[in-house]
């Protein structure tokens, strides 16, 4: 996946992005990290298509495997944007049903996403009787149901409480150690983008630039004891004193 | 103190239950008190059954004329039905079309609204002239029933939560797919508002076709009735089909109110309980 020199002029005239240079790696685990508003979450919707850049290039390199459908991406968004009239399963199998896959086929593979993120006794609740992590889980699934190669997530655990928040990055963590997907993943976090990634790319206020690179020193099994390492602490002292550069704001002691 | 609060379990929670039972037996008592105050005027100035029947000769010329009337009140709910029914299809219809083509919206829509504020009392007997008659009346439930569906089915159908929007986008949904799986489902919970309006609507409209036509000397449905009930000074039986178009009115937005409920009981707040 690349982006190339890609901007996003709104409407109204407001520079929101870049020009910006991103390259991920198959595989991968990329956070963005910037302020609000820095066209972070911009630079998401570009890749997947939800929006057209000004001018630059994206390219998406599809890895179509014989059993996966046609869709290279799997989107999360902040909100886990579920359809409240339908079931756990049937949201989870949407993205099967618009690809014109049989109700069978999207039920059956539905309930093995399920099962992969601890869902699968609640597959014929509804949304509004889930809690909101279980709900974020449910997005999940719902991105992982095509078997896409690349993952973008636009701060979707960024409404949970901390706890739950926890949780829910070491399922990410375990999901993706197993499944292997290349992951884009939007944060204002400091914490969270260097517990989950392989690379932080730190992006200035808006119009959002790549503004320094940090690869993210860990244990290949990142767990809690990752958490309360000073490795961890250290790392994230720097990659918070440089957001804080470029947002023009004091450095975190 | 603390002894007070104990002997009273849950104080609170037996107000609320005192709450519910009132709003069931408040309106039976207002009623009831109605209908003693009635007989009681009625009673107490001597009055003629063709000045104002009390309610015991209401109810005896209910069962009286029941065959008579309910024949009639079968009459005025078929014509109700069918203006519904076209009310329902043609606005949702209507409101489909519009989401579709923005042209056929801007051509068509202001002409909605015409037809919705021009009292369908003055456009009746117009109707009556140009159409047959049952179809005529027909037309009258439909004109004044269909608007409410239309406008809450084109609310409905651009009330879509613009993320989702983006998933269907996202995933490559078609036109179709993204309307039978997306905008038809978040439309439902206003066309059902729209519905439940409708059928009101449509039973008035039906009665004042009919009072229309019965004006013009023929016809067979209930307001038929209470028209030639009142050239004749049968007031007793004026009555006694009012009272049926009461409760039939009643009767159809009770049953649009729970065909509502089940179709939204599972997800839209509006059918949830307040917790």
């Amino acid at each position: 996946m690349s982006l190339r020199g890609v901007t996003k002029v709104y409407d109204t005239g407001v520079t929101a992005l870049g020009p910006i240079d991103l390259d991920v790696r198959r595989g991968e685990f990329v956070s963005l990290l910037g302020p609000s508003g820095c066209g972070k979450s911009t630079a998401l919707r570009i890749v997947a298509g939800l929006m057209t850049q000004t001018s630059g290039e994206v390219g998406v390199a599809a890895q179509v495997r014989e059993n996966s459908v046609r869709q290279p991406i799997g989107f999360v968004f902040q909100e886990p944007t579920l359809m409240p009239w339908a079931s756990v399963r049937d949201n989870v199998g949407l993205p099967l049903r618009l690809a014109n896959l049989s109700r069978d086929e999207a039920i059956s593979k539905a309930d093995q996403v399920l099962s992969q993120v601890d869902l699968a006794e609640f597959a014929d609740a509804y949304p509004r009787e889930l809690s909101g992590g279980m709900k974020m889980r449910v997005s999940l699934a719902r991105a992982l149901v095509t078997d896409p190669g690349i993952l973008l997530m636009d701060e979707p655990f960024a409404a949970l409480d901390e706890i739950t928040r926890f949780r829910l990055n070491n399922d990410l963590l375990d999901l993706w150690r197993k499944l292997r997907k290349t992951v884009i993943f939007v944060t204002h976090s400091v914490f969270e983008s260097v517990y989950l990634s392989e690379r932080v790319v730190v992006m200035t206020p808006r119009p959002g630039r790549t503004s320094a690179e940090f690869r993210i020193e860990a244990p290949s099994s990142r767990d809690e004891d990752f958490r309360t390492s000073a490795g961890y602490a250290a790392q994230c002292r720097d990659v918070s004193a440089a957001l804080a550069k470029t947002s023009g704001e004091r450095p975190v002691r | 103190m603390s002894n007070v609060r104990g002997s009273e379990p849950n104080p609170v929670s037996a107000r609320d239950r005192l709450e519910r039972r009132l709003q069931f037996v408040l309106p039976v008592v207002v009623l009831a008190a109605g209908i003693a105050i009635w007989h009681l005027i009625v009673r107490i100035n001597d009055l003629p059954p063709y000045i104002l029947p009390g309610p015991g000769a209401v109810f005896a010329t209910l069962i009286e004329d029941w065959s008579v009337l309910w024949q009639s009140l079968l009459v005025t709910l078929t014509t109700t039905l069918q203006g519904f029914m076209a009310a329902a299809i043609g606005g949702v219809a209507l409101g489909l079309l519009f989401s579709r083509s923005r042209w056929l919206e801007y051509s068509l829509f202001p002409y909605a609204v015409v037809l919705q504020v021009t009292p369908v009392i003055a456009i009746a007997p117009l109707l009556l002239i140009y159409l047959p008659q049952q179809l005529a009346v027909v037309a009258c439930a439909w004109i004044v029933a269909f608007f409410p569906v239309l406008s809450n089915t084109m609310l409905g159908l651009n009330s879509v939560d613009r993320n989702l929007a983006g998933l269907f986008r996202l995933y490559r949904a078609s036109g179709f797919q993204t309307l039978r799986y997306l905008r038809l489902p978040a439309a439902l919970p206003y066309i059902l508002g729209g519905l439940r309006i409708a059928g009101g609507l449509s039973l008035i409209g039906a009665v004042v076709a009919e009072i229309a036509a019965g004006a013009a000397g023929s016809g067979s449905g209930l307001a038929y009735r209470i028209a030639e009930s009142g050239y004749r000074l049968n007031i007793p039986r004026m009555f006694a089909a009012l009272l049926l178009l009461s409760i039939a009115g009643i009767v159809i937005y009770a049953l649009l109110a729970l065909v509502s409920y089940l179709m939204l009981r599972r997800w839209h707040e509006s059918a949830l309980g307040k917790d």
